[in-house]
């Protein structure tokens, strides 16, 4: 940011072409492209054809104004795609539920690593007809970290906070919500599959935008990062939500556990009332969010047969 | 106080109690003045109607009464905006510096707005409205010249406008007073608080003058007071972000790219025009034409970005600081971190603002300034 290129110390040094970025873009371009096409055979779907299908409410100059960016999530769905059909076998109950409007998808969370949004935007994607392209509502100390506050926002993911999802609904769009945030993720092995306390937020939204409630139970999320404890003062001093203690990073195993996924979708709530309403009564209605999760999260695990299978 | 002949010269209501008999044969102004409550009329339409010919021979005699001071008026967008204004207006200037290549029908007063002369500016003639540019930005001044400057001087004015009644203030702050945050929601709206100054105190300043109009707001309900917050001003004009915009290789911190609003000199200035309309009250947003991810409009103003992780951008630009080789201090590194975008919606609806300049119109006049350069 100095002023002109003279003084700047070691500006020669661009005609090395040692930061010149243009070769690593073109390697990463081929290697996506080769990825998108091994994902599109073995998913067996046109996966450009549903990012082309994606309406989202782009400016004057074309772009997404919260910074989606198709080009680069056609990479992040074939890599979603093959997650979600061949590594986790997502089954999918009751999508063509989700109404066709603005929609809140409310989940449990868990597994360390949000991947379970992952799978939830997957099967809008890659299962409900036509697809829908879904926004998570993400922690905000996520856009204090280097390049993964680049890549959500080019993935259509949003910071959480009521004025973004306020704007999001008003354009008829989708978002995933999960109300247990960061206490709900970073959950040790012991408490899994228990919801944690949900957030009001997303009830007060529901009820001032008139947006319909999609209840998801998410199965599977649990048991693909097992951890037995959180490292407190090193979350503290990596200002993170929480460290989890994983056991199977002792053995080396950084990838998830390829875990079943079983996503069930529930009958939308249409609650009514005021959005400015005492905490209590809006407690009730959030209560009957999470006791309809709970259950069905409670109907998965008695339907699965196991883990893995 | 004043004497009662001149203040009551200056009542706004005596004023307005004259509008029904004036007759104005060129009728060029005053006409738009009277149908524009509403804000739908478009100033165009009016200024086109009643005289075809105004390019040649004499300009229009003003036909407004009362002049428009506007102070800071040798920057680049004062100069842009009276050279709108003084077709409809008389227009007083007050600078420090010399204004060389006025116009001719436009007073210009080299004062620093802190002096007495000030207030004889005030006195002397009839002003119907004060447009405040005169903000120091210089971040190489020291904290006490810009308060002095920023906060004194326009304390002082604030006063004369309050002794001598004028009925309009244009303030133009900026999207900086809301400062570029980790969790700032994707679009500012008007209320969001103004947190520019948190990590940044040489933002302290233009804070307190926002706020100093905003508290003058609600003192003085007669004077209809204006704040324009646009995002980053960008044009032919010289400050960080067109300079920034300039550079053949700009530094942009690893790893974050946010999406960055600019908006065109010339769009601020039709806001400012617009503002100056009587009805026109209350704090602004001001956008450009759309948003777009940093490294988009670097590329597209013909840069290339150079990535360099945050604490070294941040270690290095404090020494070249230092070294007085770059005048951006390391916390402004914020900006092209996190999102500080507005939301203008009011000033769509209720001000009827619409950027004229496209994106690329806009790259282009940021992008000469460096060929010519060059």
């Amino acid at each position: 940011m100095a002023q002109g290129g003279s003084i700047v110390p070691f500006a020669g040094w661009r005609r090395l072409r040692l930061l010149g970025e243009s070769p690593v873009r073109q390697a990463l371009r081929s290697v996506g492209d080769r990825v998108v096409r091994l994902a599109e055979d073995v998913v067996g779907q046109d996966l450009d054809a549903r990012i082309a299908g994606i309406r989202t409410h782009l400016n004057e100059v074309g772009h997404d104004p919260f910074g989606f960016d198709p080009e680069t999530s056609r990479y992040a769905l074939a890599v979603a795609a093959l997650l979600h059909r061949r590594y986790f076998r997502t089954q999918v109950f009751g999508i063509n539920r989700v109404p066709q409007d603005r929609v809140l998808i409310v989940a449990n969370h868990s597994g360390q690593l949000p991947l379970d949004a992952v799978m939830i935007g997957s099967a809008m994607m890659l299962d409900a007809d036509p697809p829908r392209f879904p926004r998570s509502m993400v922690e905000t100390w996520t856009a204090e970290l280097p390049f993964i506050s680049t890549l959500y926002p080019r993935l259509g993911q949003v910071l959480g906070s009521p004025e973004n999802a306020r704007r999001l609904l008003r354009q008829e769009e989708s978002l995933i919500v999960f109300p247990e945030g960061a206490r709900g993720i970073s959950k040790t092995y012991d408490q899994r599959y228990q919801l944690t306390d949900f957030g009001l937020g997303f009830m007060r939204l529901a009820l001032e935008t008139g947006t319909p409630i999609v209840p998801v139970a998410v199965i599977g999320g649990e048991e693909q990062y097992p951890s037995i404890a959180d490292f407190k003062p090193l979350a503290r001093l990596l200002k993170m939500p929480a460290f989890p203690v994983m056991p199977q990073m002792f053995f080396g195993m950084i990838a998830p556990l390829p875990t079943k996924y079983r996503l069930y979708f529930g009958e939308p709530f249409r609650f009514k009332g005021d959005p400015d309403d005492d905490d209590s009564a809006i407690e009730e209605k959030v209560w009957l969010v999470k006791s309809t999760i709970q259950s069905m999260v409670n109907r998965g695990l008695r339907e699965r047969k196991g883990v893995f299978i | 106080m004043p004497n009662p002949e001149t203040s009551d010269r200056h009542k706004p209501s005596a004023r307005r109690g004259r509008e029904p008999v004036r007759a104005r044969p060129s009728a060029r102004a005053p006409v738009a003045r009277g149908v524009f409550g509403d804000g739908a009329v478009p100033q165009k339409q009016v200024e086109q109607a009643p005289q075809p010919e105004p390019t040649t021979g004499k300009r229009p005699k003003p036909a407004t009464e009362g002049a428009v001071l506007v102070t800071g008026v040798c920057g680049r967008l004062g100069k842009l905006l009276v050279r709108e204004l003084h077709r409809t207006d008389r227009v007083v200037g007050v600078d420090r510096r010399p204004f060389a290549d006025r116009p001719k029908d436009i007073v210009h007063h080299q004062v620093d707005m802190r002096r007495k002369k000030m207030k004889d500016i005030f006195r002397g003639r009839d002003i119907r409205a004060v447009v405040h540019l005169g903000v120091l930005h210089d971040p190489r001044r020291s904290d006490r010249d810009r308060h002095s400057w920023n906060i004194v001087a326009f304390q002082k004015l604030l006063d004369y406008m309050a002794q001598y009644e004028v009925p309009k203030l244009v303030v133009l702050s900026g999207a900086n007073v809301y400062g570029p945050q980790a969790n700032n929601p994707q679009f500012l709206t008007e209320d969001a608080p103004l947190l520019g100054a948190q990590h940044f105190g040489g933002m302290r300043d233009l804070v307190e003058l926002d706020m100093l109009a905003q508290s003058f707001f609600w003192k003085h309900p007669n004077t209809e007071t204006v704040v324009l917050r646009p995002c980053h001003i960008v044009g032919r004009v010289h400050n960080a972000a067109s300079n920034y915009l300039r550079l053949e290789r700009p530094v942009q911190v690893m790893g974050f790219d946010p999406m960055m609003q600019l908006v065109h000199e010339k769009d601020v200035v039709h806001a400012i025009e617009l503002a100056l309309r009587p009805g026109v009250r209350g704090i602004f947003n001001i956008r450009g034409p759309g948003e777009m991810p940093l490294s988009h409009l670097i590329r597209k103003a013909g840069g290339r970005p150079r990535l360099v992780p945050s604490p070294l951008a941040k270690v290095a630009l404090d020494q070249l600081w230092k070294l007085r080789l770059s005048n951006f201090p390391s916390q402004e590194l914020d900006h092209l971190r996190y999102v500080c975008m507005v939301d203008d919606s009011r000033a769509r609806t209720e001000l009827g603002y619409e950027p004229a300049h496209s994106i690329d119109r806009v790259l282009r006049d940021v992008r000469r300034l460096r060929y010519q350069m060059a």
